[in-house]
């Protein structure tokens, strides 16, 4: 069993998942020191504050389903199994990422837990999706696509393109918006002329919800009912997971277009937060519990990057490799 | 051996595929009723709608579930019903389809199958008779063909299907007609990246692919005063270098006939490696006849003259052998 897989079953128990989204938060808080220090190039999206929705959707996927997601998907990998070092690796640039050192942080993948890479083109990863669900449904297996897009997704054509095709076609995927409420740079209410997003699906006579995204146990009611009906063959369900991202839309953008006090309101609902205080209140962990974990946490992550920065960077033969079939 | 129109050897290439491997599916729009040219009439009666999937109008969905398909051991075949409506899916093969192998370092690959019909001379306007080439050239991953026969086309559509990676088939509209003895199975088999030298002559050495493969012939065939290998090309990315280096050192010239525009054609590779590679061997400079930069037009009198006709490439290849330098272009001083 891979390490990626071992990482995955980990989410099997409440105390598992929020020690992964504390994972999460702490592998992101780290890139912008690693970046201060010269070891990330180009460009990064955050997702701090969107533990919740990865976290979820991980704990009830099962590893041969197949995720397709945007370019904001450290905390999808790192939910789905891939380890610190791999997402921290890869965006170091090396060897020891997930994609070896020649993707970046918009491109981590793991096939082994169903990650394929990470889309960096907005909307792309969704009818890539509905071919991975097609493929499925010709095979006559039951695994479940699923993939995950912004608010911004969803007014490109291939949202509306691929929802319609997965109605005529019920297959078994399910589209999840992380409605962030920021496309980029732009508020959504100055780019969409509606606020609840999952109303897209009715003109496509699809299955809708709408969910808490910073709840994490909200989050998985509506994704496990969601799989469900697409593995039992009944088709798509597109779900709007209502989140806040704290970072702006990527390393060079400081977000001062955010409404006043809109950060603060949002902090107040932490998903990190909300996980640990249920799991305190039923008598899982104690507040000291959580500290220590979170210590815990932040030794592994120092350590992760320790051996990234020990790693090297890819070989001259890799960037010649796997262009073609004929060349592996 | 059989004959058959282009058009039947598509279908044939594409029922043979679908018989012998499972994975292999259809899916494109109105490909149930064989389309516009009839090139998938029958094949929905004979292997049913879950092998042969209509799609709605919505290229980049389609294309997006094609690769995402092949990257799950499919190998879908999907038809862009011309090639110019690939213009709105183009980020699902060129960014990513293209590209998965490389960023999952083989862990994902793209068995993926374009066909789309293409080229000019059926009176299509600007939008429906483009051969595009230059979309797919300069994008590492991609293969692409155009088949010039009946033969060429069930061989070529054969191993792309088989390929492990995406190529594209630009299916020459006006040769869908066309008829010729086909041998079907393996033998019929052509591999990507093999050019086909059609004829063998002295004086100069004509590359050509799909229609001009024709006109290039025509042209021979209208005069005695040179004789050229004409090497059918049949791939295009990647092309056989060996083929054309080995004919132009004999023959100490090269003429290319293309059908797409001055300005970035394939032929600026092919003559610009020529070059390259045989410096001080060449007798005359390589010299590409092609369409002018410009729209196709519609009007039959002008879409002919648009194209490279066999009058055209005889005059230029006379006064290339006459002066030893490269003919100006009709439409130079428009």
């Amino acid at each position: 069993m891979t390490t990626s897989l071992i990482r995955r079953q980990a989410l099997d128990t409440e105390l598992g998942r929020l020690e992964r989204m504390l994972e999460i938060r702490a592998v992101e808080e780290s890139i912008q020191t690693l970046y201060n220090d010269g070891h990330v190039r180009g460009s990064t999206h955050l997702a701090n504050g969107q533990e919740a929705i990865s976290v979820g959707i991980a704990s009830i996927l099962r590893p041969t389903d197949v995720v397709t997601c945007t370019y904001r998907g450290h905390a999808t990998a790192l939910a789905l199994g891939v380890s610190p070092e791999g997402v921290l690796g890869e965006i170091c640039g090396r060897v020891i990422g997930c994609s070896g050192g020649l993707g970046g942080s918009m491109h981590l993948m793991d096939a082994s837990v169903g990650l394929m890479p990470t889309f960096a083109i907005v909307g792309a990863g969704l009818p890539v999706a509905a071919g991975v669900a097609l493929a499925a449904k010709l095979k006559k297996n039951d695994s479940v696509a699923l993939t995950i897009f912004g608010d911004g997704s969803t007014n490109i054509g291939a949202f509306h393109e691929t929802l319609n095709m997965a109605s005529i076609f019920k297959l078994p995927i399910v589209f999840v918006i992380e409605n962030n409420l920021y496309g980029e740079y732009t508020r959504i209410n100055l780019s969409t002329p509606i606020s609840d997003l999952a109303d897209r699906a009715d003109s496509y006579a699809m299955r809708k919800e709408i969910v808490d995204g910073q709840d994490i146990d909200a989050v998985r009611a509506s994704i496990s009912a969601a799989v469900k009906y697409a593995r039992e063959g009944n088709g798509p369900s597109l779900i709007e997971a209502k989140t806040y991202r704290y970072s702006g839309h990527s390393r060079s953008d400081p977000a001062t277009y955010r409404l006043p006090g809109e950060l603060d309101e949002w902090k107040k609902r932490d998903p990190l937060d909300i996980a640990a205080a249920k799991l305190i209140s039923n008598g899982t962990i104690t507040g000291q519990d959580l500290e220590k974990l979170k210590s815990e946490i932040d030794t592994r992550v120092a350590k992760a990057i320790e051996t990234v920065l020990a790693s090297d960077g890819p070989s001259l033969e890799a960037l010649m490799q796997h262009v073609s079939a004929s060349r592996k | 051996m059989t004959v058959m129109r282009t058009r039947q050897a598509v279908i044939q290439a594409l029922s043979d595929e679908l018989e012998s491997d499972p994975t292999v599916f259809l899916m494109g729009e109105d490909i149930g009723s064989g389309g516009p040219f009839k090139a998938t009439e029958g094949l929905i009666e004979k292997f049913g709608e879950e092998r042969v999937i209509d799609t709605p109008i919505s290229e980049m969905a389609f294309l997006g579930a094609g690769v995402g398909a092949a990257a799950m051991g499919m190998r879908p075949v999907v038809e862009m019903m011309f090639i110019e409506f690939i213009g709105v899916a183009l980020d699902q093969l060129t960014t990513q389809g293209a590209f998965y192998r490389y960023l999952s370092r083989g862990a994902y690959q793209v068995p993926l199958t374009i066909r789309a019909a293409a080229g000019a001379g059926m009176g299509f306007g600007c939008q429906h008779s483009q051969i595009l080439d230059q979309w797919f050239r300069g994008n590492a991953g991609i293969s692409l063909v155009i088949p010039s026969s009946p033969q060429s086309m069930y061989g070529l559509l054969r191993s792309a299907i088989r390929s492990n990676d995406p190529v594209v088939v630009l299916e020459h509209k006006a040769l869908y007609g066309e008829r010729g003895d086909v041998i079907t199975g393996e033998a019929g088999i052509i591999p990507i990246g093999q050019a086909n030298v059609i004829t063998e002559g002295t004086d100069l050495t004509i590359v050509a692919i799909g229609s001009t493969v024709h006109t290039a012939k025509a042209a021979m065939e209208s005069q005695s005063e040179w004789s050229a290998d004409i090497i059918d090309l049949q791939t295009l990315i990647p092309w056989d270098k060996a083929t054309v280096m080995k004919s132009v050192a004999k023959t100490g010239r090269l003429v290319i006939v293309e059908e797409s525009s001055y300005s970035g054609g394939w032929g600026s590779e092919i003559s610009s490696e020529v070059v390259s590679q045989l410096w001080g061997k060449l007798k005359a400079p390589p010299h590409r006849i092609t369409s002018p930069d410009a729209p196709i037009p519609y009007a039959q009198e002008l879409e002919k003259r648009y194209l490279p006709s066999p009058e055209y490439v005889t005059s230029q290849i006379s006064e290339l052998l006459k002066t030893g330098k490269c003919p100006a272009p009709w439409w130079e001083g428009f």
